[in-house]
């Protein structure tokens, strides 16, 4: 029976996939039918990423793409993709008063600059099949909010919000699609020895509407969603996936 | 480090209470302008200036402006 939901035969990227969000999207997906390249910076738990995968001719890559190194590394060993998942990122809380070049610089560079050079240098080097589809996993906070000690995190998923609308105009002509999922708040442990405690994290849970904060397979369903050939003619979208947290 | 350095850069933290209000015993969060930024602005100020990592957890599970000032020394340590 054909399944438009089905993402069998696709080859997909998946950076972050050592942890959370893009841990259990790479599971979802192999469960879809596709064939997962997984790349993160922690080998070991990459590897305990990769046992869960299901299905054959898996790979996974030890990269850091928020740097030029670790991004041209990566490029080099990957086959024709037919899909990219953008998961990589980081949360420092810190008040806007307390940043400074370097703090922009860190969060920018694993939340915005890797994943914009890496698509770059994919479309450049020819390494994306027609009909691909690319999901960057942005935010809520710098889209339609923020949270306090959260400017340099907002900013940077504001910037792929704006990125995206350009890619997405551009990349349509070769048919390629670009996207982004807007995430509320995750239960990932991102927060984890932060400033923020988890008492804070749980009076913040009670203000979603429906009452939890999203799973990691909230968001993987939804990435498998966009790379399907079920959404062929959505480009540029950011589908909200959060709990109604901004309708208050 | 010191302690009255220390709650000098504590009380910094603060745009409406008077600097005179702040000992190494004072009981913080009872300060009517303390909020969940001030927390924030704590943990990045011992950043800033000592270099150490607070978290949450420290400033929930301290009570004086010195329970906190003896974390920070325990991570110098």
């Amino acid at each position: 029976m054909n399944n438009p939901f089905s993402l069998l035969g696709k080859i997909i990227l998946v950076t972050g996939a050592s942890s959370g969000i893009g841990k259990k999207t790479a599971i979802e997906c192999s469960k879809s039918g596709a064939q997962l390249i997984i790349t993160g910076r922690n080998a070991e738990r990459l590897s305990q990423t990769f046992e869960e995968l299901e299905g054959q001719s898996h790979r996974q890559i030890v990269a850091d793409v928020s740097v030029d190194a670790g991004l041209n590394e990566l490029v080099s060993s990957l086959p024709k993709l037919d899909g990219i998942v953008h998961v990589a990122g980081i949360s420092k809380p810190k008040p806007f008063a307390f940043l400074n070049r370097k703090e922009l610089d860190e969060i920018m560079n694993t939340n915005f600059y890797g994943p914009t050079l890496l698509t770059n240098i994919l479309i450049r080097k020819k390494l994306l099949n027609k009909n691909a589809s690319i999901v960057f996993i942005s935010s809520i906070s710098g889209v339609s909010c923020s949270f306090l000690g959260g400017a340099s995190y907002s900013a940077s998923k504001g910037a792929i919000n704006g990125i995206i609308k350009g890619m997405a105009l551009e990349l349509a002509a070769k048919q390629i699609r670009v996207n982004s999922i807007l995430p509320g708040m995750i239960d990932t442990g991102i927060f984890d020895g932060s400033a923020i405690s988890e008492k804070d994290l749980i009076e913040d849970r009670k203000r979603y509407p429906l009452g939890r904060y999203g799973k990691p397979e909230d968001v993987a369903y939804a990435v498998i969603y966009l790379l399907s050939d079920a959404s062929s003619w959505i480009t540029g979208s950011n589908l909200l996936i959060d709990g109604g947290f901004t309708l208050i | 480090m010191e302690i009255n350095e220390f709650v000098q850069n504590f009380s910094a933290q603060f745009e409406e209470t008077d600097a005179s209000v702040f000992k190494a015993d004072t009981i913080f969060r009872e300060v009517d302008e303390w909020s969940s930024l001030t927390a924030l602005s704590i943990i990045a100020m011992v950043d800033e200036e000592y270099s150490a990592k607070l978290t949450g957890e420290d400033i929930r599970n301290s009570n004086s402006i010195e329970d906190i000032y003896q974390i920070v020394l325990s991570k110098l340590a």
